[in-house]
């Protein structure tokens, strides 16, 4: 039997997006921006700080990094745990040691089972984005409009009990939304998103409630996908993540323009006391360098709104 | 193609010794063209029941935003490298991006890139396709390039590399002269169809980006370095005195991957490398395949392939 003759229709075949949630911006077309201090290259750092139920659910999917034995896994479970009590408290350490700031991505199971590490992330003077409630709190199409609203106003206000204000940001769970999913967050009083991973730089995404910012997101320069997936070593990500800052100041200079450099980073993989020295050196040396600007995720959207509209 | 057989029978067999050299114009040994794919994948695609599109239930916005990556910032970026180093693309076309985004498919032929066809989106799958429905593909293909570029497609690279039994002889009857769906040979040669000549244009799967990425899961560094020692066997081959005289080498390259920030210095090495070398002829598949059509190539390759028929009966 042949395809049906639906396949060879084009209904959205028309100039710009086959979706209205942004229209095309050739990176040649854009005004330049210019970030604080005329530092060319905004560094964003951004740590998965998660908490995986021993009991994992595979609807819609089940995450990233969730559990893999048969009931219960407690090779997972605890080698994720580790992440949260030694691994982060290790980023923490190296981030103070070289004088950034990182926007952490926190699941709000985290906020409710230990506050403390609320705590030690704000007096570090790191920024907070809400992350879902937990590992099991995957967000697709194929979940209702209420249940996947339920997740972002819980995890939304779980984490601004602990906090004392509300999150501006939001990440999803392996960066996966439904279709709604920009129009739930700005209902839910969302300024950003970190989700796409499309552009160097923001966007604004238009929903019927209003629009809000997509902060770039590389999910290549992380090391989940770049040591966890492509098995590459803590001394070929240093290599990588150079080479990236390396073009993007030479861009910049020919462009006159600034550009973004996102680094995505997980406790339980990179908190590991053998990565840590190499990405200790890898932090110093782009700290140290003249061209970095290290921006929380709010203060990027702060620098680029003005300049964008 | 022989459908149904275990050998598809598409083309004879030919070693890589004793063959009747080729040439290359101004004696060059490695004809060398790089293959960029400019794609449009659909947030949504009506489903084919041989193969889904997305692993996640739509809309899988990292799969998405990755490819839409390539033609909001990393197109760009790929392009002026290419341009920098004087290499030409040919262009793997998602024939709508014609519609979508007509300013990237301008700026690739304004720098004189040619265009072959790679269906109309790579997220519309060959598979199931009646004949009348592949005869629909490839005439929206040659009519859709030929409105936006003036160019009148030459080759063809199946969408997602999904094919029908009869669409090499069906691209052949419509006139074009070359496949890069075969990978069977770093040299052209003939393709068995039922009318026309059709070239196999040597594409390596192997070197393609993505495979290196995430296939073999290569640093950018172990890629770049992958790809010129690609070139450098593929020359020296081609100088051997015994050898089969002029090579080809194809570097398919997705902007998505090759020119993130991380991977495009490092590929900048390898253009750079290739460029200095001087054994290259730095090139488009459709002149390859218009030079080994016209400079008794092709005979000469189906006469070797005919001694060995004999040979071998």
């Amino acid at each position: 039997m042949s395809l049906d003759s639906a396949y060879l229709e084009y209904p959205k075949r028309h100039e710009g997006m086959d979706h209205g949630l942004y229209t095309p911006s050739p990176m040649p077309s854009r005004k330049p921006v210019a970030w604080p201090g005329g530092k060319p290259v905004a560094v964003t750092l951004l740590v998965n700080l998660e908490w995986f139920p021993i009991t994992p659910e595979d609807k819609p999917f089940r995450a990233p990094g969730h559990m893999v034995t048969p009931y219960p896994d407690f090779r997972h479970y605890t080698a994720r745990e580790y992440g949260t009590r030694v691994g982060f408290y290790r980023l923490l350490d190296a981030f103070a040691k070289a004088g950034v700031t990182a926007t952490i991505a926190v699941n709000s199971a985290i906020a409710e089972r230990y506050p403390s590490i609320i705590a030690d992330i704000l007096g570090a003077g790191h920024e907070i984005i809400a992350h879902a409630t937990d590992m099991n709190a995957t967000i697709a199409s194929t979940l209702d409009e209420d249940a996947e609203r339920a997740i972002i106003t819980q995890a939304r206000d779980t984490l601004a009990q602990v906090m004392g204000k509300a999150p501006r940001g939001w990440q999803s769970i392996a960066r996966s939304q439904s279709f709604d999913t920009p129009r739930l967050l700005v209902e839910a009083g969302f300024d950003y998103m970190c989700d796409w991973v499309n552009d160097d730089l923001p966007w604004v995404a238009t929903t019927d409630a209003g629009t809000i910012t997509s902060v770039p997101f590389n999910h290549e320069l992380s090391d989940r996908q770049m040591i966890a997936v492509q098995q590459h070593s803590m001394d070929s990500v240093a290599v990588q993540i150079e080479d990236a800052l390396d073009w993007l100041k030479a861009e910049a200079a020919q462009y006159g323009a600034g550009r973004v450099l996102p680094f995505t980073l997980t406790p339980y993989i990179t908190g590991l006391p053998y990565r840590m020295d190499a990405f200790e050196a890898l932090l110093g040396r782009m700290a140290s360098d003249e061209a970095t600007w290290f921006a929380s995720a709010g203060q990027l959207v702060d620098a680029w709104k003005p300049q964008a509209v | 193609m022989r459908e149904g057989e275990k050998d598809p029978g598409l083309y004879d067999f030919r070693p890589y010794r004793d063959r009747t050299k080729l040439e290359w114009p101004g004696g060059k040994k490695v004809a060398v063209w790089v293959s960029p794919n400019l794609e449009f994948y659909e947030i949504d695609p009506p489903a084919n029941p041989h193969r889904k599109s997305w692993p996640k239930p739509h809309p899988d916005i990292v799969g998405y935003g990755h490819r839409d990556y390539a033609n909001r910032v990393a197109h760009w970026r790929m392009a002026e490298v290419m341009e920098k180093h004087g290499f030409k693309g040919s262009v793997s076309l998602s024939v709508a991006l014609c519609q979508h985004h007509p300013d990237v498919v301008a700026n690739a032929n304004d720098l004189g890139w040619e265009f072959f066809s790679h269906g109309i989106y790579n997220t519309r799958y060959s598979y199931g396709m009646d004949e009348a429905q592949e005869r629909a593909i490839i005439e929206d293909s040659i009519r859709t390039v030929r409105d936006a570029t003036g160019q009148t497609i030459k080759g063809w690279l199946a969408p997602a590399l999904t094919h029908t039994p009869r669409t090499l002889d069906l691209i052949a009857e419509y006139g074009m002269t070359y496949t890069c769906d075969l990978y069977h040979d770093d040299q052209p040669a003939p393709v068995r169809v039922k009318s026309g000549k059709l070239v196999s244009m040597p594409y390596s799967i192997e070197v393609n980006d993505h495979y290196g990425f995430f296939v073999y899961n290569m640093s950018p560094r172990e890629y770049a370095e992958t790809l010129m020692r690609q070139y450098d066997r593929l020359a020296a081959e081609a100088e051997a005195r015994d050898g089969p005289g002029g090579t080809v080498m194809c570097i398919p390259l997705h902007s998505y991957l090759i020119a993130q920030p991380h991977r495009i210095g490092p590929f900048e090495d390898v253009l750079r490398h290739i460029a200095a070398d001087g054994r290259a002829w730095i090139t488009r598949s459709g002149d390859i395949a218009d030079h080994f059509l016209s400079s008794g190539g092709y005979d000469a390759v189906a006469a070797d392939a005919a001694r060995y028929a004999k040979a071998d009966a």
